[in-house]
């Protein structure tokens, strides 16, 4: 069998080098075309008419007005009267006319009548005991007792005892599995009680089991120091600069074709299937580049699914909805929020001993589950609560590292006040607790060096509140963090024509992530020809499907196909041309576009000549992911990275300015050095943007967003970054572990760092990101106020 | 209009807040109440005394031209030359973003300076030199400074890229010995959700070397 294993650091003239991505030339020159910028001949532009309040039945909608106005084309009702809006901007009629102006003024001509609901906007902290008694699971509360690792015996007894929600089916408990659920635990799922909860009245607030381990009121009696703090980080939203959205058309009366903005070329058609009424193989999607995604871009929404309804009424003639901005903050996604009280135990001498926390938070309807707290550390004695807020804010979804920062927010900052309370540097802290880490203790120890070394952590670090200069406190923070990866399922057509050209085709996509960059490095690798030799084709359904790109399991996925599709056309084309070459296939390499004898490089043929050879007929290949019949196992999964801050705060204005920041990450074999870089600059500017700017602010009084917009939904600017200094762990130990995807764990850390480091620098924990001047100014009046108590 | 940060004085921002006007009917009016040019299809009517130009109602005539080329559209005088540019004739570099000058994605030059073309008329460009990201390329060679953002990695999804690249060029255009910190300065009117400034930092500080 050949051999597909990943080449040796002595072998590799791309992997691990710093390339320059490939699509950066039409990116910088703007021929990158983008759904937004897809402009069919004859393409009739969509709108939506959206619900001007938090909750409202539709009473009536009378769309005659809209339907007469000339250039109006097509009118589709989304929600019908008698169903209910359940957020602001939640959509309610679409229409379709012949240029922007009219269908702006035909949304205007719509009449509907609604009648005001009451509602919730806001994730304040649960009265006590406001939270619903615990009753049957629904599979997203399992899926939550499963991401946060519940004590297998708590979940299989509280599942016996409760029942669940729906009939579970094999796919659920596949899901289940795959997230590491134990056999006595799908057990436990199966054999639970159905328990039929339809229409009941659900409060706002439900408290998920409460979840103990080990013996913590022994731990807190018994404990040196207790640590007491809040904790917590507020719904953000993804703001793609490329809004959602897709140009839809039916080019006979059986047959969709999509131009959509998305993750997941591959995985729209069987969404769109079923609501259009005809069969998946019958939708193309098409994709060229897409303008930020971040999680939140997975599905065909909506919008999605009336653009296509609206081509249909309009003879099949394209329809474009893309999101305006405001829609774009109000309702194509968010984070949740995720707040906490903790008390932390821990012995004189550092050790941690204990953790009780009571959290709540909000992901809109859902309600949304517990993030994984305490977070990195297995803390031995525990005691959690959680409170979800179901509210009328708008669905949540995946923002990269879906709950990881906010678990990083609260339990980094736990940590960083027990240091402080220790009177210990919180480096000290986390060296002297990395063994309840689990296996990966080393690798943060390693990467815990390399970061203070680069932050020149022992030099700068001063105890809480010590480094003040005039009106500047200084202060460093820091966070560790971790992340599954693995690869996705992907499916690589590799094929060689008899002149030499070689394609490839993949149904996946390049969020900006350096997905095509990654691919052509390792079919070049592998085939021993320049990158600019392969042509490659993603995008599309009309190329074999490769896995959405979340979770950051695209470049194991997508490196994996590419390298068995890549050896095995290498071993074909050794085939043929070994006759020519009087040798056994077996004796053959490609080297600097040559294949050539091993022991003889001078038999050779150059690429072109040796490709010839192929015959009449290209030669392709199709490699896939996973592939236990073509092993080993090309990616992995498991990785740590740490985040450090160095911050600046003016304690007149309570202005944060970030001086430098550091991450340190490994991923397995980097495929591109410059690309996976970039991936944690990226982070590292995303983190400080969320740790002291970005917040959706919702109005209880009206129900909407009051910051749907670039102005005061703030992102960071150019020059709020500061000296940005990554470091990849590259070489033994973690080479050889395989691919492993980057999109999710630097953005982790660099949030609690910030606010660890805001908090060394003035002496005071902010509770609540965004870190803004007036929550610093409150967090050093209480401070002072403290202390004069203090001192009386 | 500053070529440092448009945001910081958006008029345009200031009066929709305070009047309640949509951005677009505030266009409308504020373009009634400019300098007369040379501009096909209008009437002439007397407000308050002094003549002004009066567009529509329903679609006007509209010439453009765009790096260097003219082009005649038929248009209602609400469009945006933004989606002028985009929706007429597919000259989609410039990005449709915030649809209200707060991050740049839009970015081109009107008569060499710097404007976010969502917020400018079409019949207001008219008469004036419309250059785009389009114009940048020699043949298939890359600007320089194009050359630093892909040298640098300064972009990832890259659609805020055009309006960076653009920013830069006008900057560095009307400040060729600019300091790395004053270019920083003039392009804080432009924003990117991925986190590529680390990398423009890096293409700022290719490019200050070669003008100094």
């Amino acid at each position: 069998m050949p051999d597909y294993s990943w080449p040796d650091a002595e072998h590799r003239t791309l992997i691990g080098k710093r390339i320059s991505r490939v699509d950066a030339p039409v990116k910088v020159s703007g021929r990158a075309k983008y759904t937004y910028d897809y402009h069919a001949p004859n393409m009739l532009f969509g709108k939506v008419l959206r619900s001007p309040y938090a909750k409202a039945k539709i009473v009536s909608i009378d769309t005659s007005a809209a339907e007469k106005l000339p250039g109006v084309k097509a009118v589709e009702i989304i929600q019908k009267p008698g169903t209910t809006a359940q957020w602001a901007g939640d959509e309610i009629v679409a229409v379709a006319a012949v240029d922007e102006p009219t269908a702006e003024d035909a949304v205007r001509l719509i009449n509907v009548k609604y009648q005001p609901m009451s509602y919730l906007v806001s994730d304040a902290e649960p009265p006590a005991g406001a939270g619903e008694a615990a009753g049957p699971m629904s599979a997203d509360d399992i899926d939550d007792a499963v991401s946060n690792q519940m004590p297998d015996a708590q979940l299989t007894q509280y599942l016996k005892q409760h029942g669940v929600t729906f009939k579970v089916d094999d796919d659920f408990l596949n899901d289940m599995k795959g997230e590491g659920a134990s056999e006595s635990v799908l057990a436990a799922i199966r054999q639970a009680p159905y328990r039929d909860v339809k229409g009941g009245a659900h409060s706002a607030y439900q408290k998920t089991a409460t979840q103990t381990n080990g013996d913590p009121d022994k731990a807190f009696a018994e404990a040196d120091v207790v640590s007491e703090g809040l904790y917590g980080a507020p719904v953000i939203v993804h703001c793609c600069l490329e809004p959602h959205g897709s140009v839809s058309e039916w080019t006979d009366k059986d047959h969709l074709f999509t131009h959509i903005s998305t993750q997941n070329v591959s995985g729209i058609a069987a969404q769109m299937a079923e609501p259009l009424g005809v069969s998946a193989a019958n939708i193309r999607v098409h994709q060229d580049h897409v303008g930020g995604g971040f999680g939140s871009k997975f599905a065909a929404d909506r919008w999605d699914i009336a653009a296509a309804r609206l081509s249909k009424k309009a003879g099949g003639r394209p329809v474009r909805i893309m999101l305006e901005r405001d829609s774009e903050l109000e309702v194509a996604g968010a984070r949740p929020s995720a707040n906490a009280r903790v008390k932390v135990a821990a012995k004189k001498d550092g050790t941690i001993t204990g953790w009780q926390s009571q959290s709540w938070g909000t992901g809109g309807p859902g309600g949304g589950g517990m993030p994984p707290i305490p977070y990195v550390f297995n803390i031995p004695n525990q005691r959690k609560e959680h409170t979800a807020i179901r509210n009328n804010i708008g669905p949540a979804r995946a923002w990269r590292a879906p709950s990881h920062p906010q678990a990083a927010i609260i339990s980094m900052g736990a940590l960083d006040d027990l240091a402080a309370k220790l009177n210990m540097d919180p480096l000290d802290l986390w060296l002297k607790n990395l063994e309840i880490t689990g296996p990966r203790h080393d690798v943060y120890r390693e990467e815990l060096a390399v970061a203070a070394d680069l932050m020149g952590w022992k030099e700068k670090w001063r105890p809480r509140g010590q480094n003040v200069s005039g009106s500047i406190a200084r202060g460093l923070g820091l966070s560790i963090h971790t992340w599954g990866g693995r690869g996705h399922a992907s499916d690589c057509d590799l094929t060689i024509h008899p002149d030499g050209s070689v394609d490839i085709k993949m149904g996946t996509q390049d969020l900006g992530t350096g997905t095509r960059t990654t691919i052509v490095i390792v079919a070049a690798e592998t085939l021993g020809i320049p990158i600019e030799a392969i042509n490659l084709y993603i995008g599309d359904t009309l190329y074999p499907p490769s896995g959405g790109s979340g979770g950051s399991t695209t470049p194991g996925g997508v490196s994996s196909s590419t390298r068995r599709a890549a050896v095995d056309a290498r071993e074909a084309l050794f085939a043929k041309v070994a006759p020519a070459l009087s040798a056994q296939p077996a004796d053959l390499e490609c080297v600097n576009s040559t294949v050539r004898v091993k022991s003889d490089p001078s038999r050779s043929l150059n690429w072109k000549q040796a490709c010839s050879k192929i015959g009449a007929m290209p030669l392709t290949i199709r490699g896939k992911n996973p592939d236990k019949s073509k092993l080993p196992d090309l990616t992995n999964s498991g990785v740590g990275g740490v985040g450090m801050a160095d911050v600046e705060v003016d304690i007149e204005t309570g202005i944060v300015k970030i001086k430098k920041m550091v991450s340190v990450q490994d991923c397995g074999l980097i495929i591109d050095l410059k690309t996976a870089e970039s991936s944690c600059y990226g982070a590292l500017t995303m983190g400080i943007s969320y740790a002291l700017f970005e917040e959706k602010v919702m109005d209880q009084a009206t129900g909407r967003m009051l910051n749907p917009n670039m102005e005061f939904y703030r992102l960071a600017g150019l020059n709020d970054i500061p000296e940005l200094v990554v470091h990849m762990m590259t070489g033994k130990g973690y080479d050889e572990r395989g691919v492993i995807g980057l999109g999710e764990p630097p953005v982790i850390s660099p949030g609690a760092a910030i606010a660890n480091a805001v908090a060394n620098a003035i002496g005071a924990r902010v509770s609540f990101l965004p870190i803004t001047p007036d929550k610093v100014l409150a967090a050093l009046g209480q401070r002072s106020t403290a202390q004069k108590a203090g001192a009386s | 209009m500053p070529d440092h940060d448009p945001r910081s004085d958006d008029p345009i921002a200031k009066a929709e807040e305070s009047s309640g006007v949509s951005r677009r009917d505030f266009l409308k009016i504020s373009t009634i109440s400019a300098a007369a040019v040379p501009i096909l299809g209008t009437k002439v009517v007397h407000a308050a005394g002094e003549p002004v130009k009066v567009y529509g109602p329903g679609k006007v005539p509209v010439e453009l031209i765009i790096n260097g080329q003219k082009h005649t559209l038929h248009l209602e005088p609400r469009v945006t030359l933004l989606d002028a540019l985009r929706d007429q004739l597919d000259i989609t570099g410039a990005k449709r973003v915030c649809d209200r000058a707060e991050c740049g994605a839009c970015t081109v030059l009107m008569d060499n300076r710097v404007v976010y073309a969502c917020s400018v008329l079409a019949i207001e460009a008219q008469g004036k030199a419309i250059t785009t990201v389009e114009s940048l390329m020699q043949g298939e060679t890359l600007h320089p400074i194009q050359q630093a953002f892909v040298d640098n990695d300064a972009s990832q999804c890259g659609f805020c890229t055009p309006g960076f690249v653009v920013a830069f060029k006008a900057f560095l255009d009307q400040h060729p010995h600019a300091s790395p910190e004053e270019i920083r300065h003039g392009l804080s009117g432009n924003l990117c959700r991925c986190g590529t400034y680390h990398g423009i930092h890096l293409a700022i500080a290719q490019m200050a070397q070669k003008g100094a």
